[in-house]
């Protein structure tokens, strides 16, 4: 799990101003003449670089480099200022070409969450340090946002950033922190006024996670693994050139990043039939002897939701394309989390007695999160996860009842007191 | 596949919702269902023939408006936010679509659709309203050598303002869909659950028929099938504008009701159940352009418009269209359904009075549900089109 984010504060639009020219991409104007010229600079990449001869690392750095790691990102760091859209033709293309990727299940934080936030909020000199190793995976980035005592209430934090001259030492405890252990950097919240109110007393740092004084420890879930850590904050000492946006900014700079780890988790593109459905129907498929009429209208109820949701998830990225993002984005983790828990339930149920067997508790760390992978058990258990990583979903039901339809917030105590006299 | 809305979609939803806020309010609604003319034939001939809706799906050259599904569809989502008595479904949609199954080319197939179209008259077509996509060709009304129609349908959706019936009978050389002028059938109201779409029952004994000719390699059960597969897959659009409307109006009237002190939309228990309602009709939106989509590009015969995913896996334009249909009809339903139950109870006590509409919704939405296949027909078809079996 990487973390619990929570209602307050403003939707952020996307991160990137190239959007708007998506617009024009989707009434088939600019992309028509922009995808050549695509196509021609992954020529000319695998042209240098032969896939099949080239390190894998040296080979992802020459791709950042031509400016096909995430096209949509300005030149120079990894893009070529055009429309999010045109990255599928430049991934097709590469992979028939059988190069290798940067494994994004190893990287998810840093892709979805840490780049997207450096890119908006970090200086130039940030920009160039950290996008490069973090696109290719040298660096695995990890969030270090929740903590024991804030949760869905995140901006209610207690790891607090003392100011040093031009360092800042921070001493906290932070939780459910996935790639910590395999993590170079962090991004990382923490309080540095407790004198005004809470949202307004944070700021944004970037943790070196092999820094004295940053100590990871295993945190096991419910699947016998340890995806997720502890990480405890002991006089660590981050110089401020570290720091992204400004002191006090920091809630403000870690809403874009939670609008992008929503959509990280619940927007990605699925074919028909793809996803935790995938596994049920060919369950289903194979084992004939499993069947009952009543498994079988609940199976085809089961398809049908996750085709709908995956029709949903594709109408919003259209949206998105198409220079008009809808609110569908906010409420597709919501659904994405009930699909994956009620076909993972259904699954075990299939499987009758097979699903009284577990393959195995034994505590390993993994290096990637895999919704889908392993057994019927384990998919069954991890998905329980999904309704509470990135926003639980009585927080993103808040969020799309207050910021799409609009109705009123719960009365709270808490918005306009200093962070210190609130009630504990 | 494209699951937006076009310029000239947005620009055709606009005209229909500005002839509709004018002409069928809530209010206006409520006043006719009563009456002796529960159809508004003013409101058709505004939409129908002035707007062009009559013909939107006829092509030009047979002097329709040669519009799309996708088209069709908007209009859909438009007359459901309005539950608005006018048979564009049973004309427009099904008679049309039937029709245009059949063999253009035939002069009395050719003049029927320019009429329809024209809105010099209004069809149907004579099936009852449960009747489902992929059932067996309907065995009530026999024809003879003559063409004289014998038997019964019931429960058949805008007859009542028919001047034309596209009957589906089996004559002397099997299956037919036969012209039928209104007035040669005996018509007994019946009195409907959904009172803004009231339905009748067709008596016909020896009725005068016209033959209409299969399109060429087609079929008279093809002609039908095509009729009740767009009709399905075309409701879904209804049936998310009337989630739509129940849904708005529900969060409208809990930002000004005031209960314990404060607006009862604050309440997290009220709130969260209308962001797992919003979701819903989100959802629906999308299965239900998915659908209008793929019937268009079935339509169109452009089997190269067909999804990126149906392609890879070597699915047809037919079969796509069937697919999303299924999934649309299927999830559709229940949506419109659950935002109805929903919006009377989140009402509370004026939700359940005959003066407030949400009772219309809920009556369309519930009617809806069983019209042209229930979500279990549906799902049961879908078995079959993507390899689960029983």
């Amino acid at each position: 799990m990487t973390t619990v984010p929570q209602g307050g504060g403003q939707a952020e639009p996307g991160p990137q101003s190239p959007e708007t020219k998506a617009g024009a991409m989707a009434a088939g104007t600019e992309g028509d003449t922009i995808a050549p010229e695509l196509r021609r600079r992954v020529r000319a990449l695998l042209a240098a670089y032969d896939p099949a001869t080239i390190p894998l690392r040296e080979f992802l750095r020459a791709r950042f480099d031509a400016g096909l790691a995430w096209v949509h990102f300005p030149e120079g760091l990894g893009g070529l200022g055009v429309p999010r859209a045109l990255q599928a033709a430049v991934d097709a293309e590469l992979a028939a070409a059988k190069a290798p990727d940067n494994d994004p299940r190893r990287i998810g934080i840093g892709l979805g969450m840490a780049a997207p936030t450096i890119l908006r909020f970090g200086t130039e000199e940030q920009q160039q340090r950290f996008l490069r190793p973090l696109w290719t995976g040298e660096e695995v980035w990890c969030q270090l946002f929740s903590e024991p005592g804030a949760g869905s209430d995140l901006a209610g934090l207690r790891t607090r950033a003392v100011r040093d001259g031009d360092t800042w030492v921070v001493d906290g405890q932070k939780v459910w922190t996935s790639s910590a252990h395999t993590a170079r950097w962090a991004i990382l919240i923490a309080r540095t006024d407790p004198d005004v109110p809470k949202h307004r007393g944070i700021t944004y740092f970037v943790c070196d996670m092999t820094a004295p004084g940053v100590e990871v420890r295993p945190l096991r879930q419910a699947t016998g693994e340890a995806e997720f850590n502890e990480v405890f904050l002991t006089g660590v000492r981050i110089p401020d050139a570290h720091r992204l946006g400004e002191v006090g900014d920091g809630w403000r700079v870690a809403q874009a990043t939670l609008m992008n780890e929503r959509v990280a988790i619940g927007g990605t593109a699925l074919p028909r039939e793809g996803g935790m459905i995938e596994k049920a129907a060919a369950t289903w498929r194979s084992r004939p002897e499993l069947r009952t009429p009543e498994l079988h209208g609940r199976l085809l109820a089961l398809w049908v939701e996750a085709e709908v949701t995956r029709l949903t998830a594709e109408r919003a990225r259209q949206q998105l394309a198409a220079g008009a993002p809808g609110p569908e984005g906010s409420g597709l983790k919501l659904a994405f989390a009930r699909l994956n828990q009620r076909i993972s339930g259904f699954e075990l149920e299939l499987l009758g007695e097979d699903g009284l067997r577990y393959g195995d508790w034994t505590m390993v760390r993994p290096e990637l999160v895999d919704f889908y992978g392993r057994d019927a058990g384990y998919r069954y258990l991890r998905a329980k996860g999904n309704s509470i990583e990135g926003g639980t979903s009585e927080i993103l039901r808040n969020i799309v009842a207050e910021r799409v339809l609009g109705l009123p917030a719960e009365p709270r105590t808490d918005k306009d007191v200093a962070w210190k006299d609130l009630p504990r | 596949m494209n699951l937006l809305y076009s310029e000239v979609e947005d620009d055709l939803r606009a005209a229909v919702r500005d002839v509709l806020a004018d002409r069928c309010t809530p209010a206006d609604v409520l006043g006719r269902i009563e009456t002796d003319r529960p159809y508004d034939a003013g409101l058709w001939r505004v939409l129908g023939a002035d707007l062009g809706l009559a013909g939107l799906l006829v092509p030009e050259k047979l002097g329709g408006q040669g519009g799309t599904e996708r088209e069709a569809a908007v209009v859909l989502e438009e007359l459901g936010g309005a539950v608005a008595p006018v048979p564009f479904l049973g004309s427009a949609v099904l008679a049309v679509s039937a029709l245009l199954g059949c063999d253009t080319a035939d002069a009395g197939v050719a003049g029927l659709l320019g009429r329809l179209a024209s809105g010099e008259a209004t069809g149907t077509l004579a099936v009852p309203l449960s009747a489902a996509p992929g059932a067996a060709f309907p065995a009530a009304v026999r024809a003879d050598a003559a063409g004289r129609l014998t038997g019964t349908v019931s429960s058949v959706a805008d007859a009542r303002t028919a001047d034309v019936l596209v009957v589906p009978a089996l004559g002397p050389d099997g299956p037919g869909l036969y012209e039928v002028a209104a007035g040669a059938a005996r018509l007994t109201p019946v009195v409907s659950l959904d009172l803004t779409r009231p339905l009748a029952d067709l008596t016909l004994d020896g009725a005068p028929g016209r033959l209409l000719p299969p399109a060429a390699g087609g079929s008279a059960g093809a002609a039908l099938e095509r009729a009740l597969l767009r009709g399905a897959g075309l409701l879904a659009s209804e049936q998310v504008g009337v989630a739509q409307w129940c849904l708005d109006e529900t969060v409208r009237y809990l930002k000004e009701r005031r209960q314990f002190g404060r607006v009862v939309g604050s309440f997290q228990a009220l709130k969260h159940r209308l962001a797992d309602l919003w979701l819903e009709v989100v959802s629906a939106r999308a299965a239900a352009r998915a659908a209008a989509d793929a019937l268009a590009a079935e339509t169109s015969g452009a089997d190269a418009l067909v999804t990126e995913t149906a392609e890879a896996s070597g699915v047809t334009g037919a079969k796509e269209a069937r697919i999303a249909v299924a999934v649309a009809a299927s999830y559709a339903s229940p949506v419109a359904v659950h935002a109805a139950e929903e919006a009377l109870q989140l009402h509370g006590g004026i939700g359940m009075t005959w003066e407030h509409p949400v009772h219309l919704f809920l009556k369309r939405a519930k009617a809806d549900e069983i019209a042209l296949g229930t979500p279990g027909t549906h799902r049961a078809a879908l078995a079959g089109l993507v390899d689960l079996p029983a």
